[in-house]
Formats: C-alpha cells, sequence, structure tokens
C-alpha cells in the first residue's frame, strides 16, 4: 500500500496536526492490561505488530513532511540539539546506511538509494532531497553523517558507544524529546542517564535492561514501548523549553482536555550497529489527541482504567497530579465496564 | 545465510585463508573485531565453530584464516582436509563481541598464534593509533609476515618479547588488548597486573554466549510430554520445535518471561534475571537460555 503524506500540518502555534482515521488505527497503544507497571518490555523488533505502525522498521507515517519541518526549526533555535562525539564517526555512517536502506526499501515511492561502490546518490522525494555523495567522506555531504539521515526520519535518535561494560549515550539527534536533554545527557553512561524514574531501580530492572542491550545481537533489533501525556501535540518538550510547554499545560481545563491532551507514545528501537558496534537507539514518538483515542473503544476503557488506578509515584514522575483527574472523569464517560481483552490491538476495522 | 567457498589460500604449514561470498544478495557488514559461526559438516553432528572477519567492513565477500588445530577431529580438520572451493557452508550472521576501544588515544595490541586474526580487522577501522606485537612459531614466520604490516613486531623466537619493559614503557592512556591461547593471555594478564595496569584498560577476546551445552531431557508435567533437549539448541527451542508455545520475550535471558517452575532436576543457569538466592533455590529456570545439569529435569508445564 502506497503511504499518502499530508501536507505540513503544525506542532506549536496553531497546532494543525491531526490523526486520520487510518492514522488513528494505526496508533501504537501501550496497554495491555487494565494495570500498568516498569517492566523490561522489551521484544524482538520484527515486522508485523498489533497494528500498521510496526510494519516498518523505521516507520514513516502521514505526518512525516511536517514532523520534519519542526525538527528543522528546532535546530535552527538551537543546534545542540544534534551532538556526537569525536570517536562515533563509524557509527554516524552505520545510522546512515542502516536508516538509507530501511527506508528506501519499504518506501519505494518516496526514498531511492543507488549505491556504486563509495558513490552513493540518494532521493528522498517528499522533501525535495537529491543528492550525490561518497560513503565516508563527510565533506561530501551538507552535515555530519548521522546529522544528514535523521534530519530526514521521523523520531529521535540517540548512539550509543558499548565499552567498559555499560553503554554510553555519546551522540543524539533529540528535537522530540518527552523532557529530557541531550546536552545534559552526552558521555553518560547508561544508569547515569535512567537515574531519574522511580521505581525501576528498586526492581533492578535498569541492571537486567542492561545486560541484555550489552548482548544486543547484530541483525536482531528489539523494541520497547514507553508513554507520557503532552498537553498539545507538541514534539518539541525539552526542559529547555519549559517556559513554552509548561504554560500550555497549565490552561488543560476539564472542558478542552479531550482536545488538547495528547497520548505521546514512543516505540524504541535499539539496533546493534555493524561497523562501530555501537547500538542505535531510536525514539519514535506518536501523538494522538485523546478525542481521537476515544473513537476506539477499547482504548478508551483501557485508558480510563490505567490512568485511575495508577501507582502515586508514577503520576509523579509522569508530571500529572494537576490534570489527572480531568483525564478520568473525560474517559470515564465512555467506560461502560466492558470487560477487555488483553493486547493492544483496536479490534475494530473502522471509526 | 548460506555461503560458498570462493578461495583457499594456503599461507603457511597449518594455516589457509578461506574466502565466502553469499549464494544470493548481499553479505551483512561486518565491523572490526566481528566473528561469523560456520556450521561445519561432521559425522553425525555439526561443528559450529567462530572465526573472526579479516576483511574489511563493506567487502562483497568475508575472509577468514584458520589453522589446523592439532590432533582434531572437528570443524578446523574439515576446513583444511575436505572443504572445496564451490562448497556451501550455513553461517550465522556476524556478532561483534571484541570491538576495539575507540575512545582510546593509544592501543596496544599483544597476539599470539591465530590470535593474530581479529587485529587484523582493527587495521580497517579510520585512525586508530596502535603498536602491534604478535608472537608466533617459527615455522608460522613467513605465513604471519605476509598478513602484517611492516609497523607489526613479530616475535618468533623463545623470549625476544619483553613484557615487562614494554608495559612499562607505555603512556597512561593506552588500552591493552590481547588475543591468543588461553596460556598466552594468562601470562599477559599476570604481567599486566603485575605492571600495575587498571582492569577497564585491558580487553580480551573470548567468544562466548552460546546456547549450547550437553544434551538432556525434560518432561513437562502438565503437557505430559518429554522432549530432547540437543547440545546445539535451547531449551525454549526444542520445547517450540515440539509444537509447544511456552512463554518468552527477550530470547536472551533478561526479561524474566520465560521463567517456569523446576519440579525435579538440577537447573545450569545462563540468564541475567534471577537473582544468586533464586538460583541457589533451584525451583525455577529461564528456558531460553539455562540448561538441565542433570540428565533429566522435570517442569511444571
Ligand atoms: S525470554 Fe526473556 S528471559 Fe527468557
Amino acid at each position: 500500500m502506497t503511504l499518502i503524506l499530508k501536507p505540513a500540518e503544525t506542532f506549536r502555534g496553531d497546532y494543525t496536526y491531526r490523526n486520520s482515521d487510518e492514522a488513528i488505527l494505526r496508533f501504537p497503544f501501550p496497554f495491555p492490561e487494565n494495570i500498568y507497571m516498569y517492566a523490561v518490555n522489551v521484544e524482538p523488533h520484527v515486522r508485523g505488530g498489533p497494528t500498521a505502525a510496526y510494519d516498518a522498521v523505521f516507520d514513516i507515517d502521514e505526518h512525516y513532511v511536517g514532523d520534519m519541518a519542526d525538527r528543522a526549526i528546532t535546530l535552527a533555535e538551537d543546534p545542540l540539539r544534534c551532538q556526537v562525539l569525536p570517536h562515533m564517526a563509524e557509527a554516524e555512517w552505520d545510522t546512515l546506511e542502516l536508516l538509507m536502506e530501511s527506508l528506501s526499501s519499504d518506501y519505494p515511492e518516496h526514498f531511492t538509494l543507488t549505491k556504486n561502490g563509495d558513490e552513493w546518490h540518494w532521493v528522498n522525494r517528499p522533501l525535495g532531497i537529491d543528492e550525490h555523495f561518497t560513503f565516508g567522506r563527510r565533506e561530501t555531504l551538507p552535515y555530519g553523517p548521522f546529522e544528514y539521515i535523521t534530519r530526514q526520519v521521523q523520531g529521535d535518535f540517540s548512539i550509543q558507544d558499548q565499552r567498559d561494560g555499560t553503554l554510553y549515550m555519546d551522540g543524539g539527534m533529540v528535537t522530540s524529546q518527552a523532557d529530557w536533554s541531550l546536552n545534559f545527557d552526552i558521555g553518560m553512561n547508561f544508569h547515569e542517564w535512567h537515574g531519574p524514574v522511580p521505581l525501576a531501580h528498586e526492581a533492578g530492572v535498569f541492571d537486567r535492561a542492561l545486560q541484555y542491550l550489552l548482548r544486543l545481537q547484530h541483525g536482531k533489533p528489539v523494541r520497547r514501548l514507553n508513554w507520557t501525556l503532552t498537553a498539545n501535540p507538541r514534539l518539541d518538550t525539552s526542559p529547555e523549553n519549559y517556559p513554552m510547554w509548561g504554560a500550555e499545560k497549565a490552561e488543560i481545563s476539564p472542558e478542552n482536555v479531550g482536545h488538547r491532551m495528547c497520548l505521546r507514545v514512543e516505540v524504541q528501537t535499539l539496533t546493534r550497529l555493524p561497523r562501530s558496534n555501537a547500538i542505535l537507539f531510536g525514539i519514535r514518538g506518536y501523538l494522538i489527541r485523546l478525542e481521537e483515542l476515544a473513537r476506539v473503544k477499547k482504548w478508551a476503557l483501557r485508558m480510563h482504567r490505567v490512568i485511575r488506578d495508577l501507582h502515586p509515584l508514577i503520576i509523579e514522575y509522569k508530571g500529572m497530579p494537576r490534570y489527572r483527574q480531568f483525564i478520568i472523569d473525560y474517559l470515564a464517560s465512555f467506560d461502560d465496564g466492558t470487560v477487555l481483552n488483553s493486547g493492544t490491538a483496536p479490534e475494530q476495522d473502522s471509526l | 545465510m548460506r555461503l560458498v567457498l570462493g578461495k583457499i589460500d594456503v599461507l603457511g604449514p597449518s594455516i589457509r585463508r578461506f574466502t565466502l561470498s553469499p549464494v544470493s544478495g548481499v553479505l551483512p557488514v561486518a565491523g572490526a573485531g566481528a566473528h561469523v559461526v560456520l556450521e561445519i559438516p561432521g559425522p553425525g553432528r555439526v561443528w559450529k565453530n567462530a572465526y573472526s572477519i579479516v576483511s574489511t567492513p563493506s567487502s562483497a565477500s568475508y575472509e577468514i584464516i584458520v589453522r589446523r588445530v592439532e590432533h582434531s577431529r572437528g570443524g578446523s580438520a574439515w576446513l583444511h582436509d575436505h572443504a572445496r572451493v564451490g562448497d556451501v557452508l550455513e553461517v550465522q550472521a556476524p556478532q561483534n563481541l571484541f570491538p576495539p576501544s575507540r575512545t582510546s588515544r593509544r592501543h596496544l595490541l599483544l597476539s599470539a598464534g591465530i590470535g593474530i586474526t581479529p587485529f587484523l580487522s582493527y587495521l580497517h577501522v579510520p585512525g586508530l593509533s596502535f603498536e602491534w606485537h604478535h608472537c608466533g612459531k617459527a615455522e608460522d614466520a613467513a605465513a604471519f609476515a605476509a598478513l602484517l604490516p611492516e609497523t607489526v613486531t613479530l616475535h618468533t623466537g623463545r623470549n625476544t618479547l619483553n613484557l615487562a619493559a614494554l608495559l612499562a614503557a607505555q603512556k597512561l592512556d593506552t588500552h591493552l588488548s590481547l588475543c591468543g591461547p588461553e596460556s598466552f593471555m594468562d601470562f599477559a594478564l599476570a604481567a599486566a597486573e603485575h605492571a600495575g595496569w587498571p582492569g577497564q584498560k585491558i580487553h580480551k577476546e573470548s567468544f562466548g554466549g552460546a546456547t549450547g551445552g550437553a544434551p538432556f531431557i525434560v518432561h513437562l508435567r502438565r503437557s505430559g510430554q518429554s522432549i530432547h533437549v540437543g547440545a546445539e539448541e535451547s531449551l525454549l527451542d526444542a520445547m517450540e520445535a515440539a509444537g509447544l508455545v511456552p512463554p518468552c520475550l527477550c530470547r536472551g535471558g533478561a526479561c524474566g518471561e520465560c521463567k517456569l517452575p523446576v519440579l525435579e532436576g538440577v537447573v545450569e543457569h545462563h540468564d541475567h534475571y534471577l537473582s544468586s538466592s533464586e538460583r541457589a533455590a533451584n525451583d525455577a529456570i529461564m528456558t531460553c537460555v539455562s540448561r538441565a545439569r542433570t540428565t533429566e529435569i522435570t517442569l511444571d508445564f
């Protein structure tokens, strides 16, 4: 099926971002059960899943053009959102190769990669890019290879160097983060950058996750989901720009919660890179307004129950004490007490 | 993937280089330090041997260098005595357990014998600054000399490498990498320790992570099945092959999903999930990586 891309929508200011019916039905809803708790919810990143968002290795959707335009705005305001330490040069080329190959094979109508030895030709039709360059020679590209390609792929990315029995965040493109900062975290190791998450440490979750990631194999990527709530479909919810989006959070009211409040889901993928042995960490974010999500009955009910019964520490960490009751009240109006199947598939073909 | 033997070069009396090309499609990129596992046919079984890839990362074929292990009846003997150009082998995708430390300004590489191979792949890393000493038997001197750039020091006589002096002469930011026979590595590690070398600045080659081990029989109490788990497969694989759908997620011993209660038998734990007290209790097994230490084990499934 050919992917139809929308003209650029906005993720700030007037927030014209909307999900089509198809986009709603393919949303990677994160709650398989009525109770949410941290766990090492890692699984092989293979094609196919509960919705079409899992069909490609790196998913491109209808919001692509606007998403990339928003990234360009953020980078123009703050170039430090993309940084790579010098020893990660091979990982940069690894990333470029992986993303170009994935996109051109999954979406041939939009992207084409032609290789002639190290002379490569890349065509990105939606963004009007036609580039001839030499693989391995950064001076032949307008940006460093990592920045060049991640300006053209939805989702944030970081590259993790593996050494001394841990992973170091030694590079990244981070313009749509859920309240964390590349400039603060760059160069940190696995336990340092996971420092602020409550509860999880006690369960030993991170030690196990790290041991697992250190053994991540070439050709066997894995994924996990994470979620948070965002006021308005804003991609750039960085700590640096808190004054901008913090105020929008304060404007959430019982009347506008369904329209403005968004569930933000990250499909996080981890891929071993072959030349550098680094790990590419992709954080592909999806935004859905609660009123859009509520059109899928199972999701409205499930989300109501999850938010209502959330552990107090998670409520605090996710930053939702003030408007949580508005969300519960809004979603409660959909919840008729139906017993739900476990799993996240929408269980309906149309809206 | 299936690879065809394209070329066999005789480098020395017991050292040969094999070139492997894809039967179809392109090869996965293999970076510095990566190895492949070859499935080598043997009488009544398959040998799974790991060999470092010495060719450049994006070359169209993999090159490996194999020493014929003395008295071997296994993989290296087959490669030396029976392999022919045109033979097709099943090869597992490359993995990397020995990448160079890219944050280190300088590298001291010490290798012996066939331990030369992973460091040959390091030569392809742009800008890696290293001092490399290689030790080998006199009979292999010509073979090794042909493989090594001139900057590498080759030691073929006894005691020509003064390890203590070499280690003492290194700058503080040097990273030490070792590859060779166990006895060589023990010797070099002891010398490094004696010289006060910090542990995080040493790394050595170790092929590991295999899921195999001694075969055993698993009895599944609730499903009423008894299944033979072969030397080369995991308990989880064997259960799935028998048509069961046991729980699993990561298949790597981390997530805890595949944990099953143990009713009889002793577990050999290989996971990263159970705590040491849980291991000692011997009442649970992670089927994706762990095995039985006893010839039979009974699980509640
Ligand atoms: S499947 Fe995750 S620990 Fe076995």
